[in-house]
């Protein structure tokens, strides 16, 4: 594989089952396998397992915690306490940007709260000449108003939403002050600060084709998803709020807008890479929202 | 939305008889569209000139016709039976061609008749070269250097400007025919030429070769509202320049990256996007293996070979779901049948790796050039399913039933690596083992890479196989750790070649790994990776140690499937197979089939209760009786590879259904064959067994010369011939010896005479024969490659008399139980056995649809125990249709260079169509229409030359012709005797000689046919040979036996026309029949 600007959180795990991960591996772009490039950057990883089975298991009984462990297969002492006991605590604050940067451009001028972003949100942008800003999570909402930013777009990020709470407070003092644009997690602290709920699901959504219908459109794209969390369709404000997407699958919120003030959000990753590039149109209509609202002078 | 409600009557349009590039896929596509429709109360017409196909039978479509698939039978179907719709993406290219063809004339358009699924301006846009290039320049999607010429000079000139080497591709033609690679002009000349030729509308695109480039296919799925997924992609191993149909295809894409995907992912949705399809389409891109550059190649507007691969490779329905689209439906609204819980609207995951390899018909054409190019030349292909890239292709070589099990092959192991270096230049049907065998003998991976670009990942894929079955060699039994054999399995390995490279028995080798635990496990393709519950049982088998397929309680009947189409055994056994299934089921049995054709409705995942996609081995098939424990299996209707593994799943403790395996064994044995014939007292011509080259001269001259020889245990009467003398018999023992030969040749008397051919169900005490069926052409044809005429015209109820109580007899004798068929020669008055097979035949679909008896259900039934006179269709011969019906083969000579088109013992077809009509001649000229014979009427003219021993049979045709105005010609001898009798025949000369010869004649578009018996020792250096290779190649009709010229004369001489004609309706006939039995 070819190692790319990743952020360092990213866990590529060998997806092929057995025999496991190409150990020769043939494209133009490669300069190790992936098995050099996990050591490299220290992430465990597992192969040769049959994923079907792992499959099912989840499926059945719903995520659960696990270990990967060397050696027989028979549990090592304490390791079930040990795996019972663990639990991520606030993973934003460990994957976020250490401090404020700007990706410099000619079109609207963006600002973009780092959850833990994947680099083709800001690539996304940057397709568009937009001026790009990234905020730490833990940016005050005053820093991002008196930017005088033309749009605020929340990123992806790790974890359950319900951690970030100070993330949600300063959300909750922008939201109408300039237009937003959520994605995965920043989809789900939108609807939290909007007064919300959300949910964690049976087993999350991974994968590069979840069909999603986008009812505004009328049509369905195919997704790339990567969350464990759900925005709780009844808990948003129908009078505020409007549900614009759904999963085709289980049904679940995959994006609303708000009906007063220039906000959209998606669950999915329109930004794609990996994965289809069907919902990159997402950006354009946000770029066009602040657009709009430059017109109408809505914002600050 | 919903259903259109406007839609209420669709002719759906079929791909007409098997042809190479046109093969099983379209019954598929067919019959999951006409149940589609009925499943939404659409009433449907069918169009298709085959019989042996599903989407033929009453129960799947409304109406049938079964008549000569041009425009004029079109334009009457369509008055008579007024349809609101047509549906044309289902048939191939013969499909789309007549849509095209009945747009052009506006009938549609005045009878308000509307195309479904794609537009007739998306057809052109596809398929016309300049549209498709204007289309794709329009969305900005890069195409390769091109130009569209309608003459060789433009094309010569073009080819300076773009260099050499330079693809020529005909436009509007299936398979690539006509079509190929030009290395320098003079290759174009003659490329070009056959080309514009071939071509409907007389054009070529000259393109240049990108040759290295990746070949990738994306499947992809458009509704009416602009919804879009890919089902899946492919990706080709050899790179551009092999003709996808015979490529060895892997699915998933292996070598791409996200990026690479999803570019050329996005790039196919803007192509369907842009044509407005409903339905499916197939998109061809090539792509640089060093750089983001690709260019599409083709685009195919309608369903496909790769559409059906894609289809079983992913368990996605396409042809229905793209039928559902055809009337309404976006895919949001569609259920995703496999998991029931799911949309069509998404794009399945695989877990799982496919490989799917062509079956190329090389092993019957000894002399046909292998090199592989731009013109499909396979017949069928397999399809396998591993979760290793070797899995998969040692799974779909041992589907190949060609005995390789593993590259380790005689046929390569004798090349010296200078020969292998030169071979890896050209691709051919032993690609991989040369491949395979390069990497053995020790040139570099490099190398190999920088000849061939067949991507590293699969040639470390093939080293690694190649390296473990070097490894075993130098191995012992006893060295073979636990650990490493549970690899070798997981990599693909069968027991029988673990067995043979550690040169032990294969029994030993089973027994050893149950030993260490080591079995197989089913995995399901569920369309989603395990997320969801699937409905569908679908299984491959890997080593994993989880199973999912679990065995119900229910009474269960394994049903073996026929494989790969080849030559000989083609869509006719999975027609049986899908019948005898549905007759189980009927029955409350619980049904189970293994089978590994991903074109055929056998393997579509709602035929069978559980579907194993399998090869079709012993240690294979092995795997899924222990884990099913069915109470017997069927091996009568899967043709002669279900046959072969009888005694197989006998020895796992399967009882056989029907006939038992020592009554088959009584059959297909000659000497317990000539015994139990003795016995009953019916003759059969003299014979003998030999093993021997010098045996079979010895048998030959006691018999007295000429003789039919063969090996037994063969089907499609491969390495049939008669010989003549002595050199001819040598010749042939050689051909025959190719292969090794486990089981004796026969050398039998050659009797010249008519032969008669009879299907028989059986339920060991009564028979029912639906139908007795007369050859038009004399014993000697292969009765494959023969026109087989029913009701027989010339026999006398005597005789029918004596056919039915010789058939009853030798079903006693042999105690058969479901289906036999015998075939009979009558010679000076007496009826002659020449062959029992003790299974369903290739006519069981024909007699089938012509009598309206359900032939596969009854022996079914049969074979489960019931009487045949508890049916209710009689006993004995069932009473004759009012109609005629004629079947005549068609063959695929123009894809296949140095192939004789001849007819001989050994057969040559690829697929058959019908010709039915109220009187014989009407049925016999239908026939030989709907078979692609072209009736030029505007030539008055006919080419003779036949042997010597025919000349006084020549004459009476002669005189025919030249009463219905007809300019005769003939060379040297046989014009002298034509002219002896007072017939004036012009005398041409023969190829190479001074003035007009035969060649400068043909080229002439002077003749109506050809009239050409064979000489000896067919020879391609020969003239007859060239004769018969030029009418192929310019469509004259070329008849090699003088019974065949003389029903096509009587056509010509009578003036048949199509369009005073009436099309017939199958129910018709039916009804006919019932009638009569009243």
């Amino acid at each position: 594989m070819r190692p790319r600007r990743a952020a360092p959180r990213s866990r590529p795990l060998g997806d092929s089952r057995s025999p496991g991960s190409c150990k020769i591996p043939s494209n133009f772009r490669s300069e190790t396998t992936l098995d050099e490039y996990m050591s490299r950057h220290m992430v465990p990883g597992i192969e040769g397992i049959d994923t079907r089975q792992v499959t099912r298991i989840i499926r059945e009984k719903g995520t659960m915690k696990g270990a990967i462990v060397q050696g027989g297969p028979s549990i090592p002492e304490g390791l079930m306490e040990k795996i019972h006991r663990y639990e991520i605590k606030n993973p934003v604050r460990s994957v976020t940007a250490k401090q404020k940067y700007r990706v410099a451009g000619t079109g609207c001028r963006v600002a973009l709260m780092d959850f833990g972003l994947k680099r083709n949100i800001i690539r996304s942008l940057e397709k568009r000449n937009m001026d790009i800003t990234v905020f730490p999570s833990d940016v005050s909402s005053g820093e991002i108003l008196s930017g005088m930013f033309d749009g605020l777009v929340l990123s992806n990020g790790p974890g359950d939403p319900k951690d970030c709470k100070d993330e949600i407070q300063c959300l909750k003092e922008v939201i109408g002050k300039i237009p937003v644009f959520g994605i995965c997690l920043g989809h789900q602290l939108a609807a939290l600060a909007l007064g919300g709920d959300t949910e964690k699901l049976k087993y999350g959504h991974r994968g590069s084709n979840h069909p999603v219908k986008d009812l505004l459109k009328g049509n369905v794209y195919i997704t790339s998803q990567n969350h464990g969390y759900a925005v709780i369709g009844t808990s948003l404000d129908e009078k505020e709020i409007a549900i614009t997407h759904f999963n085709m699958n289980d049904g679940t919120v995959e994006g609303f807008r708000h009906l007063a003030h220039p906000l959209f959000t998606v669950q999915f990753h329109p930004e794609a890479s990996p994965g289809p590039g069907d919902t990159g149109y997402l950006f354009d209509d946000f770029q066009r929202m602040m657009k709009d609202c430059m017109k109408g002078g809505q914002h600050a | 939305m919903p259903k259109r409600s406007d839609i209420r009557k669709v002719l759906v349009i079929g791909s007409g008889p098997i042809i190479i590039g046109q093969a099983a896929e379209f019954d598929y596509a067919g019959t999951q569209a006409c149940t589609a429709l009925k499943q939404e109360g659409i009433e449907t017409v069918l169009f298709n000139s085959n019989p042996a196909t599903i989407m033929t039978d009453t129960n799947i479509a409304g109406k049938i016709y079964i008549e000569p698939m041009n425009i004029e039978v079109l334009k009457k179907i369509l008055m008579d039976e007024r349809p609101d719709s047509i549906l044309p993406t289902l048939g191939g290219q013969t499909g789309l061609n007549l849509a095209m063809e009945i747009f052009e004339t506006g009938l549609t358009e005045k009878m308000g008749i509307r195309l479904l699924g794609t537009s007739v301006k998306a057809i052109r846009m596809a398929e016309d070269r300049q549209e498709f290039k204007d289309t794709m320049e329009s969305i900005g999607q890069p195409v390769i250097a091109s130009k569209v010429v309608t003459n060789i000079q433009d094309a010569l000139a073009f080819a300076e400007v773009i260099e050499y080497p330079v693809i020529v591709r005909p436009a509007y033609t299936l398979g690539g025919t006509g079509g190929g690679i030009a290395q320098d002009s003079s290759e174009l000349k003659e490329i070009g030429i056959n080309g514009i030729r071939a071509s409907r509308v007389g054009q070529i695109l000259v393109e240049k070769c990108i040759s290295g480039w990746k070949e990738i296919e994306y499947e992809v799925i458009r509704d009416g509202v602009g919804n879009v997924i890919t089902v899946c992609n492919m990706e080709n191993i050899d790179p551009v320049g092999v003709h996808t149909g015979d490529s060895i295809v892997v699915a998933p894409s292996q070598t791409l990256s996200d990026k690479e995907y999803q570019m050329l992912r996005t790039s196919a949705h803007e192509i369907i996007t842009k044509l407005e399809i409903e339905g499916g389409c197939n998109v061809q891109f090539a792509l640089d293996p060093f750089s983001f550059d690709y260019a599409v190649i083709e685009v195919n507007p309608r369903l496909s070979r790769s559409s059906a691969l894609a289809s079983k490779a992913t368990g996605y329905p396409i042809a229905k779901v793209a039928t559902k689209i055809a009337i309404g439906y976006h895919l949001d609204e569609i259920l995703n049948e496999v998991t029931g819980k799911t949309y069509a609207c998404f794009e399945p995951s695989l877990d799982y790796l496919v490989v799917k390899i062509p079956r190329w018909p090389f092993d019957k054409f000894v002399k046909a050039k292998r090199l592989l190019g731009t013109q499909m030349k396979a017949t069928g292909e397999v399809m396998a399913l591993g979760n290793s890239m070797e899995s998969a292709l040692l799974k779909a070589l041992r589907s190949l039933e060609l005995n390789t099990y593993s590259f380790d092959q005689p046929f390569v192991s004798d090349m010296s690596v200078g020969e292998l270096r030169e071979r890896l230049k050209k691709v051919d049907d032993m690609r991989l083992f040369v491949l395979a065998e390069a990497i053995r003998k020790g040139v570099g991976i490099q190398e190999i890479y920088d000849t061939t670009m067949v991507d590293k990942f699969f040639l470390h894929a093939i080293r690694n196989i190649v390296e473990r079955e070097e490894k075993l060699k130098t191995m012992q039994k006893t060295d073979l750790s636990p650990e490493e054999f549970l690899e070798l399995k997981k990599l693909g390995f069968a027991d029988r070649e673990i067995a043979r490279f550690l040169r032990t028995g294969e029994k030993e080798i089973r027994h050893m790994r149950l030993t260490h635990g080591i079995k197989a496990s089913f995995k399901m393709v569920d369309t989603c990776a395990a997320e969801f519950e699937a409905m569908t049982p679908y299984y491959y088998s890997t080593y994993d140690t989880d199973s999912e397929s679990r065995a119900s309680e229910r009474e269960k009947v394994l049903v073996i499937g026929s494989g790969p189409i080849r030559i000989g055994q083609g869509i006719e056994f999975d027609y049986c197979s899908v019948h005898c299934i549905w007759a189980l089921k009927e029955l409350g049995y619980e049904t189970i089939i293994i089978n590994n054709n991903p074109e055929t409705v056998s393997t579509d995942f709602d035929t069978a209760d559980k579907l194993y996609f399998e090869p079709l081995t012993e240690e294979d098939v092995r795997n899924v009786v222990e884990t099913e424990k069915p109470m017997g299996a069927i091996v009568q209707f899967g043709g002669q590879t279900a046959i072969k593994l009888a005694k197989a799943l006998s020895g796992m403790g399967v009882a056989i259904l029907g006939t038992s395996l020592e009554n088959t064994d009584k059959a297909e044995d000659r000497e317990k064959f000539d015994a139990m014939l003795g016995k009953i007292g019916i003759p059969r011509p003299e014979g003998k067994t030999v093993f021997t080259r010098d045996e079979a001269v010895e048998a030959a001259r006691g018999l007295i010369y000429p003789v039919l020889v063969r090996p037994s245990y063969v089907l499609g009467g491969q390495g049939m011939e008669i010989a003549y003398d002595d050199q001819d018999m040598v010749e042939y023992m050689d051909i025959i010896n190719i292969n090794t030969q486990e089981h004796p040749i026969l050398v039998d008397k050659y009797m010249m005479g008519r032969e008669i051919e009879v299907d028989a169900i059986c339920d060991g005490e009564d028979i029912l024969i639906p139908g007795i069926m007369e050859h038009l052409e004399r014993a000697g044809v292969h009765s494959g490659d023969s026109i087989s005429i029913y009701p027989p015209v010339s026999l006398s109820e005597r005789l029918k008399k004596s056919i039915h109580a010789h058939t009853c007899a030798i079903a006693r004798e042999l105690g058969i139980i479901g289906m036999m068929n015998v075939q009979y020669i009558l010679c000076n008055e007496e009826l002659y056995v020449i062959e029992v097979n003790p299974r369903s035949s290739r006519t069981v679909p024909y007699i089938s649809k012509v009598t309206g008896i359900p032939v596969v259900r009854l022996a079914t039934q049969a074979i489960m125990g019931k009487k045949i006179k508890d049916m209710g269709y009689g006993l004995g011969i069932f009473p004759e249709s009012k109609y005629f019906a004629v079947k005549v083969p068609v063959f695929s000579f123009e894809k296949l260079q140095d192939v004789d088109a001849t007819l001989g013992p050994e057969m040559k077809s690829t697929g058959e169509v019908l010709g039915i009509g109220r009187i014989y001649k009407e049925a016999v000229f239908k026939g030989l229409l709907a078979s692609g014979m072209t009736i030029h009427k505007d030539r008055k003219a006919v080419l003779m030359t036949v042997r010597d021993t025919d000349k006084q049979e020549l004459v009476p045709i002669a005189e025919s012709l030249e009463r219905a105005g007809y300019t005769l010609y003939a060379t040297g001898k046989t014009a002298l005797s034509l002219n002896k009798q007072g017939i004036a025949t012009s005398v041409v000369k023969k190829i190479g000689e001074q003035g007009t010869d035969i060649i400068t004649l043909m080229e002439s578009a002077r003749l109506c046919a050809v009239i050409n018996t064979p000489t000896k020792g067919r020879k391609p250096e020969r003239d007859g040979f060239k004769i018969r290779r030029k009418s192929v190649e310019t469509s004259i009709p070329c008849l090699t036996s003088l019974d065949t010229a003389r029903a096509f004369v009587k056509c010509l001489e009578e003036n048949v026309d199509i369009r005073t004609m009436e099309v017939l309706e199958l129910g018709l006939m039916e009804r006919g029949v019932q009638h009569e039995k009243d």
